[in-house]
């Protein structure tokens, strides 16, 4: 045992003696976190607007200052024809023009119905999109409210709630995802990044001759980053639950078990890339690849899973970050207990047991 | 030096790899306090022969003890009895003088007290009291090596194997590092060398040249010469290697 400790003291001189290794560490999770909470959203503010007014009536105006009131839009300009529309999109800077046809109040008063043209600049298709819901939100609103009650004798008005994010806050979403990314990122790739260091510099050789067992190295290998991937997810749910407000309904103690659990399961993946990769280039390479970008991209933490290709969808079924996910938005934004979430649980102790078998099988033919 | 005990014996070992012969057969004896010259050309199969003793590997067949301890079923025991030194530099770099010592008593289990005398002796024969909290990386190779070579020998092994130990170190430094294999054999302590230069051959009290997986010659240097009638170890090398399919 106090070999062991020995081993593990060592190890931590390494990591905090390597200025890019404490980056990594620390620097990295608060990064990325900060810029995920607060540069990258989904909400559009102060948008420009172009207006192409054609009847300048009351009812017109009302709907521009309801538009420019909304927080969304700011105005760019009032067009005077069609073809500056084309000309003012080209700019680049205004990313919707709104079309009223002649005389909109008295047709809409006469015969009930009026156009309204919204042409949205597609070239950022999200932007373009959600510009054009916005707007139509707030014309609607408008003639409900204006024009419903006279008109209309039945209606039926949607009351909608977003349950577990009422302000659809997209950083209640970065943190599960970040979470996952970052412990991954620890724990698979600086394990492996360790243990591979040891082999390129030949002094796992010196290990293995001596009294040490394989195993007591690879856990003393291993211990470390288990530490520091703890220290990390908790850094994490503290920046998100106290800067940022992402709320934690569940059990901290089931919350952080899952998260040992979901660090467990990336060290082996970490040890399987060691014994698989030759030196330490390779065992980032591999943790870069195919660690980092499926985890980003497959993991259903920016894309939606149901809108993958069916191929896509059944491989993030093999993205341990994919059901640990599932698992932190469970615990803490529903706040539901262990019986909810003790499928994806299961799934990531399987993944655990399977990584460290082909590892064990790739060590051992390693030795012969 | 008692030539009649055997520390290391060999007796058929035999090693492949896939349809490779990297051991054929090989059989001899290494002596207590015998400096063992291990030469070859690369790829004859020399290093492999020692990773099998060291533990490292494993022989296809074969009957092997190291320090009387079987290989197939004592390498605890093995390990315990034996140092190594790699022809890769072998300490932590971005680790001080003493933590390095500190880190191989601790995976020795050598108790504390002791240690630190070993250090203090060690430091001292060395002349690096005053570096011992300098990082390895800011010492120069020749030290390096040296100081490789005395934490290999802290936990009092019975042999020492050393892997082509003064690769890249100056021809003083190789001198004086050949000083130090002198007095820990004098301790009685067995050294197995393997090396590429051929003066250093002349060095060893007995040498075996591997060629193609076998060896084709062990005796001492003198007796070598006189065989191959050649004024140096570098004439029976050569006469030896012409004739080798794998060698470079």
């Amino acid at each position: 045992m106090k070999r062991f400790f020995g081993f593990v003291k060592k190890e931590f001189f390494h990591i905090f003696r390597d200025v890019r290794t404490m980056i990594i560490l620390f620097g990295i999770p608060i990064a990325q976190l900060l810029l995920f909470g607060t540069v990258i959203t989904n909400e559009i503010k102060d948008a420009h607007l172009a207006i192409y007014d054609q009847s300048k009536d009351e009812v017109t105006r009302e709907i521009t200052d309801k538009l420019l009131s909304s927080g969304y839009f700011v105005l760019n300009s009032y067009l005077d024809n069609d073809g500056d529309i084309e000309a003012i999109f080209k700019k680049g800077k205004v990313k919707e023009v709104l079309v009223f046809g002649p005389n909109f109040g008295q047709t809409l008063e006469r015969e009930g119905k009026a156009d309204v043209q919204i042409i949205a600049d597609a070239s950022d298709p999200n932007v373009g999109k959600l510009l054009a819901s916005y707007t139509t939100g707030i014309i609607n609103d408008y003639i409900l409210k204006e024009m419903g009650e006279l008109k209309m004798p039945m209606q039926i008005t949607p009351e909608v709630r977003m349950f577990y994010n009422e302000e659809l806050e997209s950083v209640y979403m970065f943190v599960p995802g970040i979470m996952a990314m970052i412990l991954m990122l620890i724990s698979a790739m600086m394990t492996s990044i360790s243990i591979t260091r040891e082999k390129e510099l030949g002094t796992m050789e010196i290990l293995l001759v001596s009294p040490l067992r394989p195993v007591q190295i690879i856990l003393g290998k291993v211990a470390p980053y288990l530490i520091l991937s703890v220290v990390n997810a908790v850094m994490i749910l503290g920046i998100g639950h106290l800067v940022f407000g992402v709320p934690i309904h569940g059990s901290w103690v089931l919350l952080m078990a899952e998260s040992i659990l979901f660090i467990l399961m990336a060290l082996c993946l970490g040890i399987l890339i060691s014994a698989v990769a030759k030196n330490q280039m390779v065992a980032m390479f591999i943790s870069l690849v195919a660690l980092m970008l499926p985890t980003i991209l497959l993991s259903g933490f920016m894309f939606p899973i149901e809108n993958m290709p069916v191929p896509l969808q059944v491989l993030s079924h093999l993205m341990p970050p994919r059901w640990f996910i599932v698992i932190l938005k469970n615990i803490m934004l529903k706040g539901t207990g262990f019986l909810f979430v003790w499928e994806e649980t299961l799934i990531l102790i399987i993944m655990a047991a399977v990584f460290t078998a082909i590892a064990v099988k790739k060590f051992k033919t390693r030795l012969e | 030096m008692n030539q009649n005990t055997p520390v290391i014996t060999v007796k058929n070992l035999v090693k492949k790899f896939g349809s490779f012969t990297a051991n054929d057969h090989l059989n001899f004896e290494v002596y207590k306090g015998e400096i063992f010259g291990f030469l070859g050309a690369n790829g004859a199969g020399k290093t492999t022969a020692m990773r099998i003793l060291c533990g490292l590997s494993s022989p296809t067949s074969g009957e092997l003890t190291v320090g009387g301890f079987d290989v197939y079923r004592q390498t605890e025991q093995i390990k315990r009895n034996i140092g190594y030194m790699s022809q890769k530099f072998s300490l932590y770099e971005d680790l001080t003088i003493a933590e390095n010592i500190r880190f191989y008593g601790g995976i020795y289990g050598i108790p504390v007290k002791q240690r630190k005398e070993k250090e203090h002796l060690l430091l001292k024969k060395l002349q690096l009291e005053s570096e011992r909290n300098k990082l390895i990386a800011s010492l120069p190779l020749g030290w390096k090596q040296k100081l490789a070579f005395s934490i290999a020998l802290l936990h009092d092994p019975k042999i020492v194997f050393l892997d082509e130990p003064t690769g890249g170190v100056d021809p003083i430094t190789r001198r004086q590092f050949w000083d130090f294999i002198y007095e820990a054999a004098a301790e009685g302590k067995t050294i197995f060398v393997t090396t590429h230069y051929m003066d250093e051959a002349e060095y060893c009290d007995r040498v075996s040249i591997m060629v193609d997986g076998r060896i084709a010659a062990l005796d001492t240097p003198d007796a070598l010469k006189k065989q191959f009638n050649s004024e140096d170890m570098n004439g029976v090398f050569l006469q030896l290697a012409r004739h080798a399919r794998n060698g470079d």
